[in-house]
């Protein structure tokens, strides 16, 4: 290997990593994390830190949808509601008898068939996201209070609260609910930066006619977003069931608008094509850190509310400037 | 290549602008705030939201009884009516904050229980407020309205009330299946002196515990039957939409309309008249008997167990021989909300 | 024959012809952008398309790569009827085309573009079922077609949005350059060049010309038109109104159909002049 290559291989990636779009908010959260260890030591502690994976589980797992749906340029107003509804059916089937297995599978499914009726309303007549998952959002909340005649229940199946048991590693806890959430991670990764589908998903957000133009069949890829989506806010909720034990048609109201700010301050441009899943992990990471941080130095947590919105404004922010430097 | 280095460097500034702005709103906070020392009792409180008023009354109660004691209180809350993850994630930070105990008004009975044991087991006294958890003994204790005995309170003051008028009854109730509903309203039917199925109940309306339902309901109810002289209510804001209902029936003052609670409103309802007796309960107390339970345990590792009525009294300013009742006056100085 | 029934003259070529159509007709509401159009290329030629804003042109090459579906009217490729429902079956069939807006995804970099819609994939389990990209594969071809064409940019790894107009158009004409078979059809490339880079695009149009791939050139550079074409089919109204040879009617003739100024005489036969009367 001869220097020079070297060098300039070595400054490309150095070059690389600032310009990838994740390590804004790497920096935010590695400030957080240094200014609530400073202020209380327990901010530290591995069994801290490990309940802050295990509360990022949910909304981190939506977020994953979501991101997916916001990088083609769309919004889902009805990831909650469609975890809620797996929550439910899963629930209610198990309660009633059915082996829990079967009984997760058809709530997955079910969630999947709701990301099939939004995908297809939005790739086959053209229907604008915001409007089609408003509109799935109201139904399912309706149709889940009619079920449930308005109230919780607790599960105590042991297969669909599975995902909350634990292992150890160095003292460090993790839940295996944490562990599918990582892998769900990993795996979408791949598929976005890895595989022409991914790479598809990113033309069609950033230049839908440019898209279809080159030939790529893009009704058909944002219905496979939107029902990929679905499946994984399907599989949240056997991770929210491994969380707390207990399904209540109440729950994840504001899933839709946490997800939306763990990807927007995670980096991903709510016009479409830009942005990544490594930003809405560490996104929703700074949302828990937050929260968990002015717990621990017993600040009111409105003081979170109040950062999180300018985080989401700074991010939107620096979204239009770039894009409008450009 | 240039343009490459003008977006990154656009990046990184925003970035640092956008951390410094965060360490500075962080900074006054902690200004205002203080340092919470290593050996300072931290008292935690999870409420179901931070806008009820119910729930506004019991966290000053809290605030001001910590700091009459000398120990920190961490106030947390849900988002919303049914946020369960937001009251765990809430109890799992208050575990690692190191509080000594945590006050909590459970969103659900059932939802909130791992989270609970979890606590308990790392040596934290958990006393539920206001709601129980089921089973009840989830908890260290539970300090609370007893809802049966609320209910045999209004019961009572409204079967006096009538006289020997024949009761026809109307019952407003707030969610069926709820554990405060059902006590509510099978402690009013013992103190009106009725059984469940009785033929002098006209019917029942579910309200959700909110003014614009209770008025449909008493509406509805009202059209099945006229006769009706009697009314039920979960709480105020049902009752203040049954009031409306009763006043476009012109039958305001032929029926003995009655309720539970105690906020305010509810109190100058029945200084107005419009409800004739209310039942009050007394969220700032089980807030600071909450926190003076958690600095005992702290002191002592004394700790309360079983359920502990905070009280309640029926506000009525026409009192009844063989009933106790407050007034107005004292009920609007022991009011909650505004 | 199509060209006598349009009432146009039409200038014959030596070879046979690839792609033709016959009385295309577009209506957008109450605009008619093609109204009966008719159009040939043979084989080995540079055909210029020319006409004023909003004649048609562009609206006759999308029908022509199936990026709009004529209302009625026929498409003939090497004499055989196709019928594209999308740009993807033109694709197919080794027709690229530069559209006027380019059609490049600018958040994404330059060899994503170039594969934008056929990216490579890695061979083997990773390539067929796992379907993964070949990254370093697609990068080192655009970067070796890139030097070809001698586009000077900045790096084969930038986005697409941080490049000049210039050099955006220059990778929308390296992926056409790239990747026909057939023909290509380019709308407009070097609208926003200047006088070097425009050198080098027609360059590379005479490049895949030597491939002996033909060309349709759309521009309203007249010069650029005479210096390059073969044949120019003139557009007006959505009609075709003439075809006429660079080497018999001047730059003045040209134009003075396109604008109707001048009224185009029946030929007598497929001569090789048009008459014009002004
Ligand atoms: N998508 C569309 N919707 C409605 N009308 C359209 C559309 N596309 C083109 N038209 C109309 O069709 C006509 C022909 O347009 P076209 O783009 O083909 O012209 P052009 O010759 O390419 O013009 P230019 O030189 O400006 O590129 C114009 O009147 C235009 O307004
Ligand atoms: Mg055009």
């Amino acid at each position: 290997m001869n220097s020079p290559s070297a060098l300039s291989s070595g400054r490309s990636i150095a070059k690389k990593v600032i310009g990838t779009p994740s390590v804004g908010p790497l920096l935010v959260l590695l400030a957080f994390g240094v200014i609530f260890s400073l202020t209380n030591p327990r901010f530290l502690a591995t069994q801290n830190l490990s309940i802050i994976l295990q509360q990022t589980v949910i909304i981190g797992t939506l977020a994953i949808g979501q991101t997916l749906i916001i990088l083609t340029a769309g919004i889902d107003l009805a990831v909650g509601a469609i975890c809620v509804l797996g929550t439910i059916l899963a629930g209610k089937l198990a309660n009633s008898g059915y082996d829990p297995v079967l009984a997760m599978a058809l709530a997955v499914l079910a969630c999947t068939a709701a990301g099939v009726a939004a995908g297809g309303l939005i790739a086959g007549l053209r229907l604008p996201p915001f409007i089609v998952t408003l509109g799935i959002l109201g139904i399912i909340t309706a149709a889940l209070r009619l079920i449930s005649a308005g109230g919780a229940f607790s599960v105590t199946d042991a297969f669909l609260g599975w995902t909350g048991n634990t292992i150890r590693l160095n003292g460090f806890i993790l839940t295996y609910g944490v562990i599918i959430m990582l892998l769900l991670y990993g795996l979408i990764w791949f598929l976005l930066n890895q595989t022409q589908w991914g790479r598809h998903v990113y033309a069609v957000g950033n230049n839908p006619e440019a898209a279809r133009l080159v030939g790529i069949p893009v009704g058909r890829l944002l219905l496979s977003v939107y029902v990929l989506a679905a499946f994984i806010y399907g599989i949240a909720a056997w991770l929210a069931l491994g969380r707390i034990p207990n399904a209540d048609p109440n729950a994840l109201q504001t899933a839709n608008l946490d997800s939306i700010t763990a990807v927007v301050i995670g980096g991903t441009s709510l016009f479409g094509g830009r942005g990544g899943l490594l930003g809405t992990l560490i996104g929703a990471l700074i949302v828990g850190v937050l929260r968990n941080g002015l717990t621990l130095a017993g600040i009111d947590p409105l003081w979170q509310d109040l950062i999180t919105g300018i985080l989401v404004i700074v991010a939107v922010a620096l979204d239009q400037l770039t894009r409008g430097k450009r | 290549m240039s343009s490459l280095r003008i977006s990154t460097d656009v990046r990184s500034g925003t970035v640092a602008r956008s951390t410094a702005a965060g360490l500075v709103i962080f900074g006054t906070a902690f200004a205002v705030t203080g340092h919470a020392s290593a050996d300072e009792v931290i008292v935690g409180l999870v409420t179901k939201t931070e806008v009820n008023p119910f729930f506004v009354k019991m966290r000053q109660a809290a605030e001001e009884e910590a700091k009459a004691k000398g120990v920190k209180l961490i106030a947390r809350a849900g988002k919303f009516d049914g946020d369960n993850e937001g009251q765990v994630t809430a109890i799992e930070d208050l575990i690692s904050a190191g509080a000594k105990g945590i006050l909590v008004t459970p969103n659900n009975s059932t939802g909130m229980l791992g989270v609970i044991k979890k606590a308990r087991e790392a040596g934290v006294l958990v006393i539920a407020l206001d709601t129980a958890t089921d089973p009840a003994d989830a908890v260290d204790a539970t300090f609370a309205t007893d809802n049966f005995q609320a209910g045999v309170q209004q019961g009572a003051y409204a079967r006096k009330a009538l006289g020997d008028k024949k009761p026809v009854l109307a019952m407003l109730d707030g969610t069926p299946g709820g554990t405060v509903d059902t006590f509510r309203h099978n402690g009013y039917l013992k103190g009106f002196g009725l059984a469940e199925g009785d033929p002098a109940i006209a019917g029942s309306a579910i309200t959700n515990g909110a003014q614009d339902k209770g008025q449909v309901g008493m509406e509805n109810l009202l059209s099945k039957n006229g006769d009706i002289n009697a009314v039920y209510t979960i709480n105020e804001p049902a009752a203040a939409g049954a009031y409306a209902a009763l006043k476009s029936f012109g039958k305001e003052a032929d029926v003995m309309l009655t309720s539970i609670d105690g906020g305010c409103a509810g109190v100058r309802n029945v200084k107005a008249g419009q409800i004739a007796a209310t039942v009050m309960q007394f969220p700032y107390k089980m807030a600071a008997n909450g926190v003076d339970a958690v600095v005992e345990y702290a002191a002592s590792g004394k700790k309360p167990s079983g359920f502990v009525n905070t009280g309640s009294f029926l506000i009525t300013d026409k009192p009844i021989a063989g009933i106790d009742s407050k007034d107005t006056e004292w009920g609007l100085k022991n009011c909650w909300g505004d | 024959m199509a060209a006598a029934a349009s009432g146009a003259p039409v200038v014959t070529a030596p070879a046979g012809v690839i792609l033709e159509a016959r009385n295309l007709v577009k209506r957008y509401g109450h605009v008619t952008a093609l109204d009966g159009v008719d159009f040939e290329l043979r084989s080995g030629e540079i055909l210029a398309v020319v006409g004023d804003n909003g004649a048609g042109k562009s609206s006759l090459i999308k029908a022509l790569t199936g990026a709009l579906i004529p209302d009625s009217g026929e498409i003939l490729l090497d004499g055989q009827p196709v019928h594209f429902k999308g740009p993807l079956d033109a694709r197919k069939l080794g027709i690229e085309t530069v559209y006027q807006d380019l059609a490049v995804a600018a958040a994404l970099d330059i060899s994503s573009n170039l594969f934008l819609g056929r990216e490579r994939r890695r061979p083997g389990f990773l390539g067929n079922v796992l379907r993964m990209l070949d990254k370093k594969g697609m990068r080192a071809e655009a970067e070796r077609s890139m030097a070809d064409l001698k586009f000077h940019l900045p790096s084969i790894g930038s986005a697409v949005e941080s490049l000049s107009g210039g050099q955006r158009q220059g990778v929308a004409v390296a992926r056409a350059a790239l990747f026909a078979k057939k023909l290509a059809i380019m709308d407009e490339p070097t609208a926003a060049l200047g006088v070097r880079e425009t050198g080098q695009v027609l360059d590379l149009i005479r490049a895949i010309r030597q491939r002996g791939l033909p060309v349709v050139l759309i521009s309203h550079n007249m010069p650029n038109v005479f210096e390059i074409a073969d044949r120019i089919h003139i557009m007006r109204l959505g009609r075709r109104a003439a075809v006429v040879s660079p080497k018999t009617h001047t730059m003045a003739d040209v134009v003075a159909i396109m604008t109707g100024a001048a009224k185009v005489e029946e030929p007598a036969s497929s001569g090789l002049r048009a008459s014009i009367t002004t």
